[in-house]
């Protein structure tokens, strides 16, 4: 059974631009993929938790002493817009 | 068949060659095929000359940094490299030159090897065949009609057609192996933590892993003892002692257990690709392994658990590629417009299905049926993995169903492309290590790859068993791209 997905609010969610035609390309293929995905639902998994890591880590704290870290205008100049030391966007925020 | 990484270094120390030369080898090898493969985005040309001055006076005055001295090495573009425009192949990040150099890069600056420049790839290594890159496609030195596999299609090529001694892949779902055998290469997957991802450019983070592309076994060995090791730059990175990985390659298989992954195989398999995967595990029987037929019922849902969990995952990472610190910004009225157009016009077709297939998995409502159910599979696969692996040594399959396939068969399918890594996601999915190895060409010519798996941590016994496979194989062959030009 196909899967019927919203696809203009999962495209807002994921903040992408896309037209009308590519929105419908998407939730076609979105469609045919999440059916096969679908099969995981059909192992019995029990207790079985959820896991990620394959060895056995424990978190440890690394010692707080200060290291060099990059430079500062050197990472700003990869911007698209710096100025004063800052990062410059379009406000995020809309003002009356 | 081409020098290999451990010849090269024997040539260094005796005098019979240097860097330089190596590196003079390496880029007239580049000059004729590349026209003809793509396999890389980037050579460093510049860069590449003075490392290469650098480790000949480091060796002449008796400084030797060991087995990667000297040695030309390519990096898939995935991996940042300070001052060196680093892609992804992705028009996002068209132009990026990253202010400092990935963990890896750092390991082999330091030991001495020389970086000729970054290779092509599937778009934030998203896909099994480099058609995806934003910059063209990569072809098969073996058939030049056809791709060299991906995401790592460019390091395969390049190592194949010798444009490069060994190359450093990453592998999320199988995009250093299953590139590694359609390319008639060695392609490794270490253990999940063992080499660190600090300056690999995320997809998956917890499926990510950075390895080696190379001639050789014993080359692939080589390259790993110098990339891997704890790096607290990392959070997921292996803290203990790792052993010398090659430490056992000759010792041959006597005494071992090799398993064979009963549900690699069959339907969707091609024959020849079966035929030759059975003929080396008889081979590795008269050699003295011992054989177990091996079922791992849970590979069934691998693939379906992989294309929930990579993409949920990519679709966080890539968040970041946001228009405001780096790459690609196009114009908008507010931040979230700015953000929106940005993502729309520099994500290819392929990241932007993966985060749209992740923001869906994770999405109100979803997450338990899709992400959280695929993470419980993958609790299965890795229970599975367990307990085949207290009645076998390695498990082996083929490492693609399929030989490389021709150049736009799978574009418009991505379900048919996401099947090429059916053998290899597993080994992703519970972090342990595998390696392809080549056996041999089917009848049109095609390389084969045989794959070894092993348990966490257990690279000593991978590399043990994929020696013997090679010496079994003896599979010398290069492609002979003049043949196959059109």
């Amino acid at each position: 059974m196909p899967i019927d997905i919203d696809i203009e609010h999962v495209a807002r969610l994921a903040r992408l631009e896309l037209t009308p035609e590519e929105l419908d390309g998407y939730k076609t293929q979105l469609g045919v993929i999440l059916e096969h995905a679908a099969r995981v639902q059909g192992l019995e998994t029990g207790a079985a938790g959820e896991s990620a890591h394959p060895l056995q880590l424990t978190n440890r704290y690394r010692e707080d002493e200060t290291t060099p870290s990059l430079d500062r205008d050197d990472v700003l100049a990869r911007a698209p817009e710096a100025e004063n030391g800052y990062f410059v966007a379009p406000p995020a925020l809309e003002i009356e | 068949m081409r020098r290999t990484v451990a010849e090269a270094g024997a040539g260094l120390r005796s005098g019979e060659v240097t860097a330089a030369g190596l590196l003079e080898e390496v880029l007239a090898q580049a000059s004729t095929t590349e026209a003809q493969l793509h396999a890389y985005l980037t050579i460093d040309r510049e860069g590449a000359l003075q490392a290469a001055a650098q480790a000949d006076a480091e060796l002449r005055s008796g400084n030797d940094l060991g087995p990667l001295h000297g040695i030309p090495v390519a990096l898939k573009d995935n991996m940042v490299t300070r001052g060196v425009e680093t892609t992804a192949a992705s028009q996002i990040l068209a132009g990026y030159v990253p202010p400092y150099d990935a963990t890896v890069v750092s390991r082999l600056r330091s030991a001495g090897a020389v970086i000729v420049g970054k290779t092509n790839l599937d778009e934030f290594a998203m896909g099994s065949s480099t058609e995806n890159s934003a910059y063209g496609t990569s072809y098969n030195p073996w058939d030049t009609t056809r791709v060299p596999g991906g995401s790592s299609g460019g390091s395969a090529a390049a190592v194949a057609a010798g444009s490069a001694l060994a190359a450093l892949g990453s592998d999320t779902g199988g995009s250093i192996r299953q590139p590694a055998s359609l390319c008639g290469v060695v392609g490794m997957k270490p253990t999940y933590g063992t080499v660190s991802r600090y300056g690999l450019i995320a997809f998956a983070s917890s499926l990510d892993q950075i390895g080696p592309l190379t001639k050789t076994v014993e080359d692939s060995a080589l390259v790993l003892s110098v990339i891997w090791g704890h790096d607290p730059l990392e959070a997921t990175s292996y803290p203990g002692e790792l052993d010398d990985p090659g430490s056992r390659v000759g010792a041959g298989v006597e005494g071992l257990r090799v398993g064979v992954v009963e549900e690699l195989s069959g339907d969707g398999y091609e024959p020849e690709v079966e035929t030759a995967v059975g003929e080396m595990v008889e081979r590795l029987s008269e050699s003295g392994a011992e054989i177990v037929e091996v079922s791992l019922p849970s590979f069934e849902y691998a693939l379906s658990a992989y294309y929930l969990i990579a993409p949920a995952e990519a679709s966080a990472n890539l968040a970041r590629f946001d228009g405001i610190r780096y790459g690609l910004r196009v114009a908008g009225d507010t931040a979230e417009e700015m953000m929106a157009a940005t993502r729309g016009q520099g994500f290819g077709p392929e990241p932007t299905r993966r985060i749209l297939l992740g923001t869906y998995a994770l999405s109100a409502g979803y997450y338990d049926a899709f992400y959280g159910q695929a993470q419980r599979v993958r609790s299965a696969i890795q229970e599975d993995f367990a307990d085949a692996y207290r009645r076998v040594d390695v498990l082996v399959s083929p490492t693609s169903p399929t030989v490389a396939f021709p150049a736009g068969a799978r574009t418009d399918d991505p379900l048919a492309m996401y099947l090429s890594d059916i053998c290899t996601i597993p080994s992703n999915l519970s972090g342990h290590p595998a390696i392809s190895v080549p056996i041999g060409l089917d009848t049109q010519g095609l390389p084969i790859g045989f794959q070894v798996m092993a348990p966490a941590l257990g690279e000593v016994t991978m590399y043990q068993v994929a020696a013997e496979v090679e010496r079994l194989a003896g599979f010398e062959q290069s492609p002979v791209l003049e043949k196959m030009a059109s």
